[in-house]
């Protein structure tokens, strides 16, 4: 098997160390070591992290390839420097059979640019009325470990109990996306003073805090572990606080967009601000980033969500929700946390690695940089700044709020347990 | 002024007091045998409705002839767009046979303001209504009929509204009628209170420049006018209020109330009245209610607005002054 020499990088941000990769592992970390039958990567100056891990990502395949597939969504993946990605639920068909989501897992394998761990659907149909076989889907090639029907919340409280206890028996997680959904019927979005003056249905922050309210007292009653998804509200970091502070098993992913963006956008009614949940205030995005650098919430997640071009080209009523995020998030996780001085890049590599990994029971994923260790690795440039040029996007979709936007760091190597995906930034 | 005109809200107290001096200049036009002015001769304006409003495009379509232009009508219904054409398709195969001016009437809030700045099209827009956003041109003819009433038609130009009492009574929460006035009546330097059930507030409307009430019998003394807005009957089925009978009894403007009002205010309403709800018949058709007056004053300003956007010449204003002096 071969060998590579990472040479001279900060490993987690710390002091600079050689890496050595031998086939599918770390052989060695340490300093000067030695580059004989090794291919080099000069690193000095550069941040290694563990491989990145996404437990919210829209792959759209089956049903929407227009959008995005497993290869194009996988190669984004790769490009921002992940090697797994959880691929959620709402498919065309939905991922509710153990049938569906081996699909998924397969052409994940197949591609072999980034693990693809799929999400099965907590409901039949997403529709929230029936439980889908569950223990079917874990027993699945795919191995199942987490439930959602992400894009809609699982509202019957019995329902949501029910699939709460019932993934106890092989320890899955149900990740509920909050939102009342009587509270948002019409939404557009957050509601407020911006949707006030624009006439626009509001989507109110109590929408979202009264879901998690519930759940995490229904995660308490039962004892068992409950996961929110792309948390956007002060409330709801109130919230997630005092069930941490309670013991109760809640874990909270914020997604690059809500660190970083407000309503305030909203006012261009430019669909490309359009996203579910909304944009929230500034008093919000401060609450979010305190909360991600405390511990409260665990986990960066993308809500990666691609949309074709007609589908944003639109006036804002119309328009999809959604944003696309894999290639973008690390940067933005630098310039709303690193940058700012709230998180350390071992910070990152806990809040966007280890942390998901752990969650969704992802095996081999966010592991240690050390010897022994599968070698999935992410090399950052955290020197370069630049303007996002969605041309240059992986992705199949452009749906991006950032364009022209100038963003700090660049993922320029990723390692899929030895095997370079990408290099200097180009895909292999 | 701007190029487009899409909210009240971006409109400059002096930009406002010009439309409505331009609309007085207008008003003459129609008070002449021949109702008609050369200015816009040659240009062509597109009256793109997305959503059912006789009155709004009869009014734009007759200010449009009177300054001469060629004019094109699309009513979505039973075109294209039900065939799953987009906003931007539509506009640009208007565009495409040479329009000058777009006037939108779209029921997403933001679809002008799309139309104007996403390099769709390259004509003026103007926002004849959208969503629950804004109806800019409403809330011009709403000052307009203001001024007239309480400072004077010669007296009034030049002047704005400093220090008028505006009340504005209803369904404010799904009303751009509301949002517009609030900007541009604030704008002109008036006082504005809307009152309205709790329900039927938006969230947020704290920030608006104006205050806020529940209690119209304590507003209505200290009004120069008094607003109607139309509250939709469907709109108790999501409970934003128990029932027709008890919002009129609490909102409903009668002649009990009416009476409470200083004897030289006016009751203003944008239209359609639904009698009985917000407005009693007595009131609606009392000699204090502007609705009508706000008909004809829609036209003068609809003419104001498009002379302005388009550029039209001050010399064609000029000629008609001169003619109508001969």
């Amino acid at each position: 098997m071969s060998k590579i020499l990472i040479r001279g990088a900060k490993v987690l941000g710390g002091e600079p160390q050689d890496v050595l990769i031998d086939g599918e592992t770390i052989a060695e970390v340490g300093a000067d070591l030695s580059a004989e039958g090794a291919e080099v990567v000069e690193a000095a100056g550069k941040v290694l992290l563990p491989g990145l891990v996404d437990l919210h990502t829209h792959l759209r395949e089956p049903g929407r390839e227009d959008s995005e597939t497993v290869l194009t969504g996988t190669r984004a993946a790769a490009s921002g420097g992940y090697t797994a990605v959880f691929a959620m639920a709402n498919t065309f068909p939905v991922a509710d059979t153990a049938g569906v989501v081996e699909q998924v897992w397969r052409l994940g394998k197949e591609h072999g640019y980034c693990d693809v761990r799929p999400v099965g659907a907590v409901t039949v149909g997403l529709e929230g009325k029936k439980l889908a076989e569950l223990g079917a889907m874990h027993e699945s090639a795919a191995g199942v470990t987490v439930f959602s029907d992400d894009g809609k919340c699982v509202d019957d409280a019995v329902i949501m109990r029910r699939a709460l206890e019932y993934v106890k028996a092989f320890g899955g997680v149900v990740a509920q996306h909050a939102q009342e959904p009587r509270l948002t019927e019409g939404a557009q979005m957050n509601e407020g003073v911006v949707s006030a003056e624009l006439g626009l249905g509001g989507w109110p922050a109590v929408a979202e805090e009264s879901i998690i309210a519930r759940d995490v007292l229904l995660a308490d009653h039962v004892g068992s572990r409950v996961h929110i998804c792309h948390l956007s509200t002060a409330g709801s970091v109130e919230i997630v606080r005092w069930a941490k502070s309670r013991g109760i098993q809640v874990t909270a992913e914020v997604t690059p967009h809500h660190l970083l963006l407000t309503d305030e956008l909203v006012r261009t009614y430019n669909p490309v601000y359009k996203v579910n949940p909304p944009l929230r205030t500034e008093r919000d995005v401060h609450a979010l980033r305190e909360a991600l650098a405390d511990g409260t919430i665990d986990i960066v997640a993308t809500d990666h969500a691609p949309h074709p071009h007609e589908d944003k080209d639109c006036e804002w009523a119309a328009a999809a929700m959604g944003m696309v995020g894999l290639e973008t998030a690390l940067s933005v996780v630098q310039e709303t946390m690193v940058d700012t001085g709230l998180l350390d890049w071992a910070g990152v590599a806990d809040r966007m690695s280890f942390e998901p990994a752990r969650i969704g029971r992802a095996t081999g994923h966010g592991r240690p940089v050390s010897a022994g260790e599968p070698a999935n690795l992410t090399l950052v440039d955290t020197a370069y700044r630049g303007q996002v040029d969605p041309a240059g996007f992986a992705s199949r979709s452009r749906n991006t709020p950032y364009e022209g936007r100038e963003l700090p760091g660049r993922v320029t190597h990723t390692w899929l347990r030895g095997k370079a995906t990408l290099v200097d930034g180009k895909l292999t | 002024m701007q190029r487009h005109l899409i909210s009240a809200a971006d409109l400059s107290r002096d930009d406002a007091v010009l439309i409505l001096d331009t609309a007085e200049e207008m008003a003459r036009v129609a008070d002449r045998p021949i109702k008609k002015l050369p200015t816009l001769r040659g240009r062509t304006v597109v009256n793109l409705f997305f959503e059912d409003s006789t009155r709004t495009r009869i009014s734009f379509e007759a200010a449009e002839k009177r300054l001469s232009a060629d004019v094109i009508n699309f009513t979505a219904k039973g075109s294209s767009v039900s065939k799953g054409e987009s906003l931007k398709d539509t506009a640009q195969t208007l565009a495409a046979m040479g329009v000058d001016a777009v006037v939108i009437r779209h029921g997403a809030s933001g679809a002008p303001y799309r139309l104007a700045n996403s390099g769709w099209i390259d004509a003026t827009v103007i926002n004849a209504g959208d969503g629950t956003h804004q109806h800019p041109t409403q809330a011009l003819l709403d000052a307009f009929t203001m001024r007239r009433r309480l400072v004077g038609r010669d007296a009034g130009l030049g002047q704005d509204l400093s220090g008028r009492r505006i009340t504005v009574v209803g369904d404010v929460l799904h009303s751009r009628v509301a949002r517009s006035n609030v900007d541009l009546l604030h704008t002109l330097g008036a006082e504005v209170t809307l009152v309205a059930p709790p329900t039927l507030l938006p969230v947020g409307v704290e920030s608006w420049p104006c205050e806020v009430s529940y209690d119209l019998d304590a507003t209505l003394p200290k009004s120069d006018a008094v607003m109607m807005l139309r509250v939709q009957r469907e709109r108790m089925h999501a409970a934003f209020f128990p029932t027709e009978r008890e919002y009129s009894r609490r909102y409903g403007l009668d002649s009990d109330r009416m009476a409470r009002m200083p004897e030289h205010a006016i009751v203003m309403h944008p239209g359609p009245m639904v009698r009985g709800m917000e407005i009693t018949a007595a009131v609606a058709d009392s000699e204090r209610c502007t609705a009508v007056e706000q008909v004809a004053n829609g036209v003068s300003i609809r003419m104001a607005v498009l002379y302005l956007l388009l550029g039209g010449s001050e010399t064609a204003l000029t000629q008609a002054r001169t003619t109508e002096e001969k």
